[in-house]
């Protein structure tokens, strides 16, 4: 199994034909990736490396049965690539593009009531399920697989952590960026809930940060229902109040929103937390024990 | 991105919100015109920077002739106003804004957010106005009415009605207080805002709302389709290396610490500085490059990060997904061979085409302080601060 995505996932990449997108579209494809084809409007007809390229994602779906997305167009354009893959019956919808306005994601997520997909993103680095699929900008290369279920804000903090992890021996079973945007497609409770189910995933390592209380509800819920080790860590405890740390989500607005606050109360709700960045791959490998 | 109260007054006024008649001024002299051309037995003297607590220091002031105002706005520009929220040094106060004064009878609190519980835009409106509304949430919830919008049909009349009964009014106040609502809504849409908050709002003697302080931020990622915005940013409410930093694509805010931080991406910098702490030192900066650095980037993060005088050493940690290693160690070379560093640096780098940074890094022969964890990292840059042997 896995979460997400697997050797079975049939992916389109929009805005197929630009610099980074090809530049990854290549590098899953060299993990066994199943890319079918990319849709860039304007280019229908065309081929690129090797894969059709379709004006539409409605077209791609028709064509070559795609289920996934990956998305790279930019934000000026990207509220409307997104809706546009919703409505054309992709599954998993996962979106690179950094900067997309925030009121534009508000509206996209109120346009997915009632369609069954699910939004990775924007401004992550994706999702992987290591020598399977990968639909990201992750290094491939640095994910073994394993049993470890990972899910991030961050995408550098989750090599960070996948490092660390592989140094002791310990793979991941998929790893998932949601991205630093305050309105994201998923949150880390949808995520959680999926581990939760995942045969192959025996534990999961949940790297959260500053503003927010997604990591806390996800802590919350799983207190009750994840049978599985969970083990958390939250960044930015160094940061300055009202100020945006890079990530348009990662703002300290209220006590509620601090690194300390929201560790404490992961504590409480029986997540075994992680102080310091550079322990997470030992406090993974200990809550195996 | 935010803009000043009366950047944000005038656009309240094009969206027929009720503000007091006021005017901007630069000058004491100018300050002084203002209030004879704006009439009235009083008037109200507001320094225009972007911080908040302005009132408990100083900052906002009551005159009772024109004189007093050319007085008071004397008093404030081209002076330093501390608050609770600039931090010690405080921000340069360079205009005022001239306001006539009204009789108030009661205020009230009327904002609009977008809410990361439900995902959507949020009214948020409260009977204990001129109180800060997160304090008010704290300690009296009841006191606090959240209306969330469904986007696919914006602030419905009905909504505001309801929020309006909610703070007490009655009568033609209800309708009148829905109409401010529904225009703030729209202001706060086709704007891209983040936040609106006026507080207070107030209901004059008179029977008429008042938005009294008016205080607005908007998406930077949206400026792009809001250049009439984008063009009311004020630089000098920045930091100068933060607004050089963003001229070249980098995430930088200044601290007040002895480590240089430059890190790729927003979550691995907040560890790194976090660990710092961890290792018993204080980062001086958060600062990501982003994806796809090139070397021009790493130079032109190590030229900001540098000038800062209180950093003793700079930590690089990247973690190359997106970025590469060989181009994060092309750039440190030519910073370090073009700025002549002496600052000891600590250099840990990961992933993509490691083998070919560190290549490049030992033909450099510059002398820097290796890692290869982040634990190592923060551990070394912390002990080079400090003097010692690393």
């Amino acid at each position: 199994m896995s979460i997400l995505v697997d050797k079975d996932s049939r992916v389109i990449f929009q805005g197929f034909t630009g610099q980074h997108a090809t530049f990854h579209a290549e590098d899953a494809i060299r993990i066994g990736t199943q890319v079918v084809g990319g849709v860039t409007p304007g280019k229908g007809g065309q081929t690129h490396i090797d894969q059709p390229v379709f004006d539409t994602v409605k077209d791609a779906v028709v064509q070559t049965g795609a289920n996934v997305s990956v998305v790279f167009v930019p934000p000026p354009f990207c509220a409307d690539a997104i809706m546009e893959a919703i409505e054309a019956g992709i599954k998993v919808i996962v979106v690179i593009t950094d900067g997309v306005p925030v009121q534009d994601m508000v509206r996209v997520k109120r346009y997915l009531i009632g369609h069954d997909a699910i939004i990775i993103g924007p401004n992550t680095a994706g999702v992987i399920t290591p020598e399977e699929c990968k639909v990201g900008i992750m290094p491939a290369h640095i994910y073994p697989k394993g049993r470890i279920g990972v899910v991030s804000r961050s995408g550098t903090l989750n090599y960070e952590a996948v490092e660390q992890m592989s140094e002791l021996g310990l793979g991941i079973s998929t790893s998932i960026s949601i991205g630093g945007d305050p309105v994201n497609g998923c949150d880390f409770l949808t995520l959680l809930k999926k581990f939760a189910e995942d045969s192959d995933t025996d534990a999961v390592l949940m790297i959260g940060e500053i503003g927010g209380s997604q990591e806390v509800e996800a802590a919350a819920w799983a207190r009750d229902y994840l049978k599985k080790p969970l083990i958390g860590f939250i960044a930015g405890a160094t940061a300055p109040p009202g100020r945006t740390m890079g990530h348009a989500g990662a703002i300290i607005s209220g006590e509620a929103d601090t690194a300390q606050a929201k560790m404490q109360r992961l504590a409480e709700l029986g997540v075994s937390v992680v102080q310091n960045a550079a322990e997470i791959g030992k406090t993974v490998q200990r809550s195996l024990k | 991105m935010n803009i000043h109260e009366y950047q944000t007054k005038e656009l309240f006024r094009s969206y027929k919100i009720p503000v007091p008649d006021g005017r901007m001024a630069h000058s004491a002299n100018q300050a002084l015109s203002m209030a004879e051309q704006l009439g009235g037995d009083g008037w109200v003297v507001k320094a225009q920077i972007h911080a908040g607590g302005r009132g408990k220091a100083g900052g906002v002031q009551l005159a009772m002739t024109p004189d007093e105002v050319q007085q008071h706005a004397e008093n404030l520009i081209g002076k330093r106003l501390v608050t609770k929220q600039t931090g010690e040094f405080g921000r340069m106060v360079n205009r005022v804004l001239v306001e006539q004064i009204h009789q108030i009878e009661t205020e009230y609190y009327l904002g609009l957010v977008i809410d990361r519980a439900s995902q959507r835009i949020t009214l948020i409106a409260s009977a204990a106005g001129g109180m800060e509304i997160e304090e008010v949430a704290a300690e009296t919830p009841e006191q606090v009415i959240n209306e969330i919008v469904d986007p696919a049909v914006g602030l419905q009349d009905f909504q505001c009605r309801k929020v309006a009964a909610g703070i007490g009014l009655s009568g033609k106040q209800i309708v009148k207080a829905a109409r401010i609502m529904k225009s703030l809504y729209r202001c706060f849409r086709d704007k891209d805002a983040l936040m609106v908050e006026i507080n207070p709002l107030v209901a004059t003697k008179d029977g008429q709302f008042l938005a009294l302080d008016a205080k607005m931020s908007f998406d930077g990622n949206a400026l792009f389709r809001q250049p009439e915005i984008a063009d009311q940013r004020d630089f000098e409410e920045e930091d100068p290396k933060e607004v050089e930093a963003s001229g070249h694509d980098l995430n930088y805010i200044a601290l007040d610490g002895s480590v240089g931080c430059i890190v790729n991406g927003a979550g691995l910098a907040m560890a790194t500085m976090d660990a710092i702490s961890l290792y018993g030192g204080r980062p001086a900066n958060f600062l990501d490059v982003g994806g796809g650095a090139s070397p021009e980037k790493i130079s032109n993060a190590f030229r900001i990060v540098l000038q800062d005088p209180h950093v003793k050493v700079v930590l690089l940690n990247i973690y190359a997904g997106i970025n590469r290693c060989d181009w994060i160690a092309e750039g440190l070379v030519k910073a370090m061979t073009d700025l002549a560093v002496s600052t000891p640096v600590v250099v840990r780098l990961a992933g993509t085409n490691l083998e070919a940074g560190r290549e490049i890094l030992k033909r450099s022969g510059l002398s820097y302080i290796h890692a290869d964890r982040l634990s190592d990292a923060a551990e070394k840059s912390v002990k080079a601060v400090n003097g010692g042997a690393v």
